[in-house]
């Protein structure tokens, strides 16, 4: 399941449920990001998506990440609009047979959020806003998986 | 009437998000000089590296052409999660 939210999420049940009726799947890996205040040089985070590309992107990504990592099932929440520090823009949980996959797929998903998915992500800070592009960090994170 | 929408950055730098050209350009080509000649910030910012283009939702590397129903979206570089 793959969803875009403007509204803050709790990735507890989320992860809850799920683990549900997982019988045969052995292994669910999750990562939460969280937004970061940056020492108090961010105080909103807003984040903009192009609606329906978006969706078709995460996707491709996720149908990629399906195949190659031979997942039974993944979770994609991904904030959009105004967000405060410390609450969760992220969310990804991974379900497969044995924990190497999952955890590989986790990561490789998140990899591909941070810099091949549409969003746009503005910080709000005392000082002004200023859009946040890809870090060198980013690219070379990417750059694993090939 | 092609639609151009901008995300990002490129919307700061234009002061709009969303727009119509009337008459509709007939090629990529022929919007993106169309920008530029409205706007010089605007036009060099579109062309920069790392801004890619999507028409009517699927992404395109080339030149393309357009009809009068055209999404075309100019997307600088992603930053999710």
């Amino acid at each position: 399941m793959i969803s875009l939210t403007d509204q803050g999420f709790d990735p507890g049940p989320l992860l809850s449920g799920f683990c549900r009726g997982r019988a045969e799947t052995g292994a669910v890996a999750s990562f939460t990001g969280l937004a970061r205040a940056e020492g108090g040089e961010t105080r909103v985070l807003e984040l903009e998506a192009y609606p329906g590309f978006t969706e078709a992107q995460i996707g491709a990504i996720a149908e990629t990440a399906r195949t190659r990592f031979d997942l039974q099932d993944l979770m994609i929440v991904h904030r959009i609009g105004q967000i405060a520090p410390g609450e969760p823009i992220v969310f990804v949980a991974t379900a497969a047979s044995h924990r190497r996959a999952a955890f590989e797929a986790c990561d490789y998903l998140m990899d591909y959020l941070k810099s091949r998915a549409p969003f746009w992500k503005k910080e709000h800070g005392p000082d002004g806003a200023r859009w946040v592009e890809p870090r060198t960090q980013d690219h070379e994170d990417i750059a694993r998986w090939a | 009437m092609a639609r151009v929408l901008l995300f990002g950055r490129l919307s700061d730098i234009a002061g709009w998000r969303e727009k119509t050209l009337e008459p509709s350009p007939a090629r990529l080509s022929e919007l993106r000089a169309r920008l530029a000649a409205d706007d010089a910030a605007l036009g060099e910012a579109l062309a920069a590296p790392g801004v890619q283009v999507a028409l009517d939702q699927v992404l395109v590397r080339d030149d393309a052409a357009l009809s009068t129903r055209s999404e075309v979206a100019f997307l600088p570089p992603m930053s999710g999660g």
